[in-house]
């Protein structure tokens, strides 16, 4: 978990530790990464084990987390959540603890579903990698730690923007050479 | 900002609440207003130019009237005892453009409301627009006896908590039923609101999906002095009167909006104080009361307060 750099333009998402809240119920959604940020929730807020329910996105599950229902990857996550939020009612909390990838998704369908975002909290654990969507072809590129990077749907090169749709839980990427085509910089690693 | 309307109706729908309608004295449209709107009724009562703000219960389509529903409260500061007993069809009464501080939040997938006695006006409003849409609510009021209850036509599926009669209210159960996405709305005594929203936070309700509006009458309270620096002028306040209403009587130029503490409008700065500000608003923040003061609401206590107006 790091601060969000002052530099950043407002949409780019900020992630603070996770913290207990009141509620009668909590759906926590982690990956490998994020359950230990989980294990720590559990630690600090006990009570929370009763009536917390856990779905681990392609991950072995660790002996510790109470309720675990596995999801083999991110796109068994959709079904997941919907089914986790069968007759779900107001004052469940959501904790989502992961990469920005995994914690972007599951907030954008957490909303979907007609969560408030105030009863969303995430922390962000692991890489820098970030959900991208192409601008041009819509496609989602999950873990994208690389600027520019090349869009696995229509194969056009595009930037990293600091840009963060809450809706898609994506960041966008832009087309780098519409101008000049061919003039692509050469990649490096995204910073967190 | 106030436009004379004519009083054409005023018909008792219980022993204390009474609905009025206005209209434009040449029939002419009103302008349009969305549900949980209020308006300004200026009322001159004896040496007192008041101004109470009321919910408009009429349907928000309807641009041939407003409508408003008016509890007697005989213990208050006047308003309402003027509205029963003073204003009388035919009346020309100066009522202010409607203000909307209690609008239903279109995000929402259902929309409970909770309403305490009286509190049921805005809600009669959001009810025209309801019972026509599509999206989900739930409405629940809570009333002293079935006696007492005004003839509002009230929608059947309305749930009616009537405290002569055991059905209590039980807002812990009312607020742990409720499906994803819906938003809170209560309206009522300063107490009731205070109590639900307790419950619902810590029920685990996130803030942006709770609502509420109280409509403080400015209460009476001791004579004071006011210092106003711009205008140097020495103003008394009386008992009976807000500090707002002071100044307008002198004719020292002071915004307003919700007359109620809620909106901010007539937010002042304290440029020197001597005393205790008795602060009565819902609006200034703590460290915000250090040197500010809202004058539809509040008063003071002590020997000298200087404001920027
Ligand atoms: S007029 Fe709205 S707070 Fe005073």
């Amino acid at each position: 978990m790091t601060p969000a750099p002052a530099n950043r333009i407002p949409s780019h998402p900020t992630y603070a530790p996770l913290q207990p809240r009141p509620g009668h119920a909590a759906l926590m959604i982690a990956d490998a990464g994020g359950a230990v940020a989980l294990a720590q929730l559990l630690a600090q807020a006990p009570d929370l084990r009763a009536t917390a329910r856990i779905l681990l996105v392609a991950a072995d599950v660790p002996p510790d987390l109470p309720a675990v229902t596995p999801v083999p990857g991110t796109e068994a996550l959709e079904a997941a959540i919907a089914g986790a939020l069968q007759g779900a009612r107001m004052g469940l909390q959501a904790y989502l603890a992961g990469s920005q990838g995994l914690i972007g998704q599951a907030q954008a369908l957490l909303l979907a579903q007609g969560m408030a975002p105030g009863a969303i909290q995430m922390q962000q654990c692991g890489g820098p990698a970030r959900r991208m969507q192409c601008v041009h072809c819509k496609t989602i590129a999950p873990d994208v730690v690389i600027d520019p990077y090349r869009c696995p749907g229509c194969g056009r090169w595009l930037y990293v923007r600091d840009h963060f749709s809450r809706r898609l839980g994506a960041f966008q990427g832009v087309c780098i050479d519409a101008e000049t085509p061919g003039l692509v910089p050469e990649p490096t690693e995204i910073a967190p | 900002m106030m436009q004379p309307l004519k009083l054409v109706l005023k018909q008792p729908l219980s022993p204390r609440v009474t609905r009025f309608r206005l209209e434009h004295p040449e029939g002419a449209p009103l302008p349009v207003f969305s549900g949980g709107a209020h308006v300004m009724v200026q009322m001159q009562d004896g040496p007192v130019l008041r101004r109470n703000a009321y919910s408009l219960i009429s349907d928000p389509q309807d641009r041939s009237g407003y409508e408003i529903a008016v509890q007697r409260e005989d213990a208050g500061r006047g308003g309402s005892l003027w509205m029963h007993r003073q204003a009388q069809p035919g009346m020309i009464l100066d009522v202010g453009a409607p203000v909307n501080l209690f609008a239903l939040d279109r995000t929402a997938r259902k929309h409970l409301m909770i309403a305490g006695g009286i509190g049921i006006t805005p809600f009669l409003a959001h009810l025209h627009e309801l019972v026509r849409g599509d999206a989900a609510w739930d409405l629940h009021l809570a009333w002293r006896s079935r006696a007492d209850l005004p003839d509002m036509a009230l929608p059947a599926r309305a749930h009616l908590h009537l405290g002569d009669e055991g059905t209590r209210m039980d807002v812990p159960k009312v607020l742990s039923g409720q499906p994803l996405g819906t938003h809170l709305y209560v309206c009522g005594s300063a107490r009731m609101i205070a109590a639900v929203l307790d419950t619902a936070q810590g029920l685990g309700w996130p803030p942006e999906t709770l609502h509420a509006e109280e409509f403080l009458a400015p209460a009476p309270g001791a004579p004071f002095q006011v210092h106003c620096a711009t205008s140097d002028r020495h103003v008394h306040v009386g008992a009976q009167e807000s500090l707002l209403e002071a100044l307008e009587r002198e004719g020292i130029d002071a915004p307003w909006l919700c007359r109620g503490g809620a909106c901010g409008q007539c937010e002042t700065r304290v440029l020197a104080c001597d005393g205790t500000v008795d602060h009565r608003d819902h609006f200034l923040a703590p460290d915000e009361r250090a040197d500010r003061i809202m004058p539809c609401v509040s008063r003071f206590r002590g020997t000298l307060l200087t404001l920027d107006r």
